[in-house]
């Protein structure tokens, strides 16, 4: 046994795990600095926006550098017609962040392309071309989430939302979670998305 | 007590513990087959509970138990060895029974809860006492502190008897695990209205524990099984097991980035994710390798029969499942297409099954055949063991045909919803209603009868192997 090679030795291999180990934890600390900075709301990276976007439209341009279109902020165009202010803001995001937890949404839609496969990723629900017109988008979305069975948007298909007893200061929360939601720089994804058509569309 | 019939007589303290957390397991693993079962009707008949038991309730309860069940699955296993690997007898023990009962309380009343009151109004008691909508770590906040509680007597019961006793190399490479294991939790225990940081941090838990520690924790109950069920020499499998860690967390912890394409976070994370998570499956090989060559050096002869062809099935489960389906939609030119879709879900189902759970349905056998008293278990089985070889085929196929019905399905969507409709809602609902999708579907569901028909099997198998049995368990010669 004296004559094993380096290679095949319990003791090496013991070393290496453990400066493996070492090496990849202290690169993940590293760049989870950094990547927290870069996902803060409203941080330099603009890639999570502040939470006040929800005052203003949100387009997607086509970066010919990055390859895919990249969301940019519009003209002023307040959700359910009110000005907030940053905190403002956060507080109804808040809601509806929270009540998208307490109904446990990701058990059927995705978020971030994260959650169930049982209902559409709700990344960018809110620039979705289904709701129409931006006029009637917000009161539209209001409705089916306070009545998903009479409202129901299936498709043809028989999937219907059920009915989570969503009131509606939750249902304004969601829609702002959304809106906000769709302004994240995702990379890109989903690829392609039809955004519906806006006033000032460029 | 004479061989062949249950007697707690027959095990040690810590062993007597690991048959509870068995026993718990196999209850959740009933319950995971059966919510998955209705789920998937869902997809097929969606008006089939419609308000009364939602589809997400249903798969919550199917991904929970799941995870849950793994984790009493190890949690015995790890009780089984404790012992036998220390050289002394359990440190702690009545603390440890307590720690059974209030986590298996606990779960009791976070499924009851998930099952009767289902979802609350939109405020912060809900995350704390109704569940945290957060997949796969939906449990209230509540219940996780109660884990983290019963995770720390479970470490100290674990921890404290090796101290106790004798470390080796797999005890060592074990504790240093469950100490990640337990402190990666904490990552998921907050709540911030950032979805980006949300995201960011629950990975942190989810990838960390089944791309990387659970892999090492079976890695460490794969070398003692092949030890115990082969005779397998120690310091091979040591060194084994040490080149898998190296390989696993080498590539597992910046494999991380896979999760963090698409989630607002920079676009780095595209190359680094990208390329770790593609060498993700070499170790998967290693094992493959190592397993094989193990059972082929001594002949196949081994103690027990049913537990090794599961330990083979667990190395060529872990492989195909967890790497070939793992790296076939982990490149981002790919994912962009496929995440969140039911490439996923195919995935993740051959994942969970061939990596975790064959490794405890192995671990299942070898505590039954010592609560029986060390019975025979090997070759010319009654009736040629033919429960155990049907319950290992209908499960295996089961699970692998629903795997590739679900892939026949995600292909469908990810090229209709997303390549051509680039998903959006209609986009998404047309490609859920193709003829080929919902094919995928169909037959996902029928096979997903006949795993269950193989844990039935399973179930009557385990309680009656080795029944009667009056030869003692074969010897074998060491390395």
């Amino acid at each position: 046994m004296e004559t094993l090679p380096w290679w095949a030795s319990e003791d090496a291999w013991r070393k290496i795990a453990i400066w493996v180990t070492a090496l990849m934890t202290v690169v993940l600390i590293v760049l989870t600095y950094d990547s927290l900075n870069a996902i803060t709301a409203g941080g330099e990276s603009g890639r999570v926006k502040a939470y006040s976007v929800i005052n203003n439209r949100i387009y997607y341009t086509y970066d010919k550098d990055r390859g895919f279109p990249v969301p940019v902020i519009g003209d002023q165009a307040p959700l359910f017609g009110k000005v907030l202010n940053e905190e403002e803001a956060q507080a109804l995001i808040d809601k509806g962040k929270i009540t998208t937890q307490a109904k446990n949404c990701m058990g059927c839609h995705t978020f971030l392309g994260n959650g169930a496969y049982y209902a559409p990723d709700l990344t960018k629900a809110w620039l979705d071309p289904g709701w129409g017109s931006e006029a009637i988008r917000e009161e539209m979305m209001l409705k089916f989430l306070q009545d998903p069975t009479t409202n129901a948007r299936g498709y043809g298909s028989n999937r219907k939302m059920p009915n989570l007893g969503i009131t509606e200061e939750e249902a304004r929360g969601i829609v702002a979670y959304l809106k906000w939601m769709s302004s994240i720089d995702t990379n890109g994804f989903p690829r392609n998305f039809p955004v519906i058509s806006q006033e000032g569309d460029r | 007590m004479s061989i062949g019939t249950l007697s707690f007589s027959h095990l040690t303290t810590g062993q007597q513990i690991a048959i509870k957390y068995y026993l718990v397991a196999v209850v959740l693993f009933a319950a995971q087959i059966l919510f998955g079962l209705l789920a998937g009707l869902q997809y097929l008949m969606p008006e089939f509970l419609y308000n009364t038991l939602d589809f997400s309730v249903n798969r919550m309860v199917h991904v929970n138990a799941m995870i849950v069940w793994m984790l009493y699955g190890f949690m015995g296993a790890i009780f089984w060895l404790v012992e036998e690997e220390a050289g002394v007898e359990l440190v702690g023990a009545k603390l440890a029974n307590l720690g059974f009962w209030v986590l298996t309380a606990a779960v009791t009343v976070v499924v009851l809860v998930y099952l009767f009151i289902q979802t609350g109004p939109g405020d912060m008691e809900s995350l704390w006492f109704i569940n945290e909508g957060r997949e796969y770590i939906e449990a209230p906040r509540w219940a996780d502190i109660g884990i983290v509680i019963c995770l720390l007597i479970f470490f100290y019961n674990i921890s404290a008897t090796f101290m106790k006793g004798k470390w080796s190399g797999i005890s060592g490479v074990l504790v240093m695990d469950l100490v990640a294991v337990a402190g990666l939790y904490l990552a998921g225990m907050f709540y911030t209205t950032n979805v980006s940081v949300d995201q960011y941090w629950w990975w942190w838990v989810i990838h960390m524990w089944v791309e990387a520690t659970w892999e090492v924790l079976v890695g460490c109950i794969m070398a003692w099984g092949l030890i115990q069920t082969l005779g397998a020499s120690r310091k091979i499998v040591t060194t084994w097991l040490y080149i898998e860690v190296a390989m696993m967390l080498g590539s597992g912890i910046l494999g991380l980035g896979h999760h963090y394409f698409w989630i607002g976070t920079p676009e780095y994370w595209l190359s680094i994710g990208g390329f770790f998570s593609a060498l993700e499956p070499v170790p998967l090989v290693a094992m493959v390798v190592h397993a094989v060559y193990d059972s082929g050096k001594h002949g196949f002869k081994n103690t027990n029969h049913p537990a090794m062809a599961w330990l083979i099935a667990h190395a060529f489960g872990n492989f195909f499942g967890a790497g070939v389906f793992g790296f076939m939609h982990t490149l981002p030119q790919i994912n962009l297409y496929t995440h969140g879709s039911q490439w996923s879900s195919s995935h993740g189902h051959l994942a969970f099954f061939g990596a975790y759970a064959t490794m405890n349905i192995a671990m299942f056998y070898i505590g039954v055949q010592k609560w029986r008293g060390n019975v025979y278990m090997s070759a010319d089985l009654p009736g040629k063991g033919w429960k155990w070889k049907w319950a290992l085929t209908l499960l295996c196929l089961g699970v692998t045909m629903m795997t590739m019905a679900l892939l026949v399905s995600g292909y469908e969507q990810a090229f209709v919803e997303r390549a051509l409709g680039g998903a959006s809602w209609a986009a998404y609902f047309k490609a859920q209603q193709t003829d080929w999708y919902v094919q995928g579907m169909f037959w996902r569901q029928l096979w997903g009868y006949v795993t269950a028909a193989g844990l039935v099997l399973l179930i009557w198998d385990l309680l009656t192997i080795g029944k009667n049995e009056t030869r003692p368990i074969v010897v074998l010669d060491k390395d």
